[in-house]
């Protein structure tokens, strides 16, 4: 690729980047409607808890399931916080967030430690293992309120300004997760992380220091998670353990970022993009039947791993590059299967 | 005690198994030594005590008069001994210029590691002079999932040279590859030499440490045999029984015609 093209492309995706905040920042006062606003709330929530998970499971190869574990820490940071330090309704509140944060950073220290002791299926049954006892303390530790949960401040604010102000926090935060995406993936870490998912005793033997680098990124997946979760217990306005430390959360943000392509940065935008916007259509419309969408979810996943096994990201991306090359007659050195490094988030 | 790898009476089992029962080797500085022995004798695990991947029950690893045994692999390779796998392991998906910058060496803080990018100018410029010089510079851009397995294997040393280790462990480096990248890994081997680096080589083609290797080690059932010249331990009787006794005539046949 000569330099001409390459800055072309860059400036290809500086705009789309520019055109993509743009359309995101006008939808909800192009579509007020607080039924809209509310699914693109809940889309924006689900593209900040993916696009973490996809920092560190994506990149490390490691498959976390327990992510609630942080969606509720950060929850009840804001329930329990906003309880204790007497906190008003309206836009304070949200300074709990960050903090939220934070005890999910802190949180995921100790369950680093311990989990990432172990891989592979391991791994994954461990990290369900640790996140059923953080829902059984939700349920009963005194300050979460057990199982009857917590109310979080309750703001004066009419329907449709209600949503918009918190579709923007949720945007604020998410654009913050997906520069910190965008940094971790074309670092040293970002490599290193991909190294190890490649073959982890191999790049240890290169001197990578391992158990810090799957620590220090699991930390980092953990952040934005959490934040989210605040965001989304003041919205709700009240939270209960079961649905605050949700199994299906961890299963779902796996899902959207396996949907969209692990280890990219778009992926798990579209993964949850596509598959929250089409689960709240669905509950909305067959609310009598809850299941319904479940079905339809589990065939349009069929179809995708059928059809693109690696996500629709890294498919579409190939396809394009392939039809490029064949455009410009190049033969090239090969078929590209894949361009890691590439920055075309 | 020149030596600037020393192994001394190294031991390692594997539940009944004594995979290493006393093993000594002393590697010279600017030696190309090499290591035989017939399969099972214990030379990939005195190899993976060596470089940390397994921790030695008993005996002692010294890396220019310090004790590396015990040590993890990373911080082995941080020291200096860089190693080679049998079957060849590299990251697959990566490609192959992303896997030489795997290998660099930067002492950095946690902050700086995220936010610089994977490979400076100086580093990626380093990584492809080390391509170019085992000969697949073209390939850089290629996922390194793709390469031949020989391909793999001249990967393999480039990475490893990626953080300047004053010693090679290599394993099988000429295993299942063919005649003429066999001369041309054994031609960057004798390079490097030249430029000052010293190897142990573990290799199953026996004329290809013959020519290669001064000394050699036969190691046989987790102990070190004998050690010298090509031409002494070729003759060694207690060498041609280990090598040869037990096995079947065609192996015998093979083997002794290598040796000749």
């Amino acid at each position: 690729m000569t330099g001409e093209t390459s800055l072309l492309r860059r400036g290809g995706v500086f705009a789309a980047t520019l055109a993509v905040t743009a359309a995101f920042v006008l939808f909800p006062l192009v579509f007020s409607n607080p039924t809209t606003t509310s699914i693109a709330f809940f889309v924006l929530i689900y593209m900040i808890a993916a696009t973490a998970w996809n920092v560190f499971s994506g990149l490390s190869g490691y498959i976390a399931l327990g992510h609630a574990v942080f969606f509720g820490a950060g929850a009840y940071t804001l329930a329990v916080g906003a309880e204790k330090l007497n906190v008003s309704a309206g836009w304070t509140p949200f300074a709990l967030v960050p903090l939220a944060g934070i005890v999910a950073g802190a949180i995921a220290i100790p369950f680093g430690l311990i989990s990432l002791r172990t891989r592979r299926h391991t791994f994954v049954v461990i990290t369900i293992a640790i996140f059923f006892i953080f829902q059984t303390l939700a349920f009963n530790l005194s300050f979460t309120g057990g199982s009857s949960g917590l109310q979080t401040p309750f703001p004066l604010w009419t329907a449709v300004g209600y949503n918009q102000r918190f579709y923007y926090v949720a945007l604020v935060v998410l654009v913050a997760t997906v520069a910190m995406a965008v940094v971790v993936r074309r670092s040293r870490l970002g490599l290193q992380l991909l190294a190890i998912r490649d073959d982890e005793d191999r790049a240890l033997g290169l001197g990578v220091r391992t158990s810090r680098v799957k620590l220090f990124a699991f930390t980092l997946s953990a952040i934005p998670v959490g934040m989210a979760g605040a965001v989304y217990a003041y919205f709700l306005g009240q939270i209960f353990p079961q649905f605050a430390f949700d199994p299906l959360f961890d299963i779902t943000i796996a899902l959207m970022a396996f949907f969209g392509g692990l280890a990219t940065v778009v992926g798990p935008l579209l993964g949850a993009l596509v598959l929250e916007s089409m689960q709240q259509e669905f509950t909305l419309r067959f609310s009598a039947g809850g299941g319904i969408y479940l079905i339809a979810y589990g065939a349009l996943f069929l179809v995708v791993i059928l059809v693109m096994p690696r996500g629709v990201v890294p498919t579409l991306r190939d396809a394009l590059a392939n039809a490029r090359e064949r455009r410009a007659g190049s033969p090239g050195p090969g078929v590209r299967v894949h361009a890691p490094l590439r920055s075309r988030p | 005690m020149t030596a600037l790898l020393e192994i001394e009476d190294v031991h390692k089992a594997f539940g009944g198994l004594q995979a290493l029962a006393g093993a000594s080797l002393a590697v010279e500085e600017g030696a190309i030594a090499g290591l035989i022995g017939p399969n099972g004798s214990g030379k990939t695990t005195l190899f993976n005590v060596v470089t940390g991947y397994e921790r030695p029950d008993r005996g002692v690893v010294r890396l220019q008069g310090e004790s590396i045994a015990g040590l993890s692999p990373d911080r082995v390779f941080a020291r200096g001994l860089g190693r080679t796998f049998q079957l060849s392991r590299i990251f697959g998906r990566l490609t192959v210029l992303e896997n030489m910058l795997v290998a660099t060496q930067r002492r950095q803080t946690w902050l700086r590691g995220v936010l610089r990018h994977a490979g400076s100018a100086a580093e990626r410029a380093r990584a492809l002079e080390l391509l170019e010089f085992v000969g697949i510079a073209e390939l850089a851009a290629l996922p390194a999932g793709n390469l031949s397995y020989g391909q793999r294997k001249l990967l393999e040393l480039a990475y490893v040279l990626v953080a300047d280790p004053d010693v090679l462990l290599l394993d099988e480096p000429a295993g299942g590859v063919n005649p003429t990248l066999v001369n041309q890994i054994a031609d960057r081997i004798r390079e490097l030499n030249r430029s000052g680096k010293t190897f142990l080589v573990v290799e199953h083609d026996l004329g290809f440490v013959m020519d290669l290797c001064v000394p050699v080690t036969v190691l046989d059932q987790g102990m070190a045999l004998c050690t010298g010249m090509p031409e002494e331990v070729r003759r060694d009787p207690a060498v041609l029984d280990a090598y040869l006794g037990g096995a079947d005539e065609d192996e015998v046949e093979g083997a002794a015609e290598a040796v000749r």
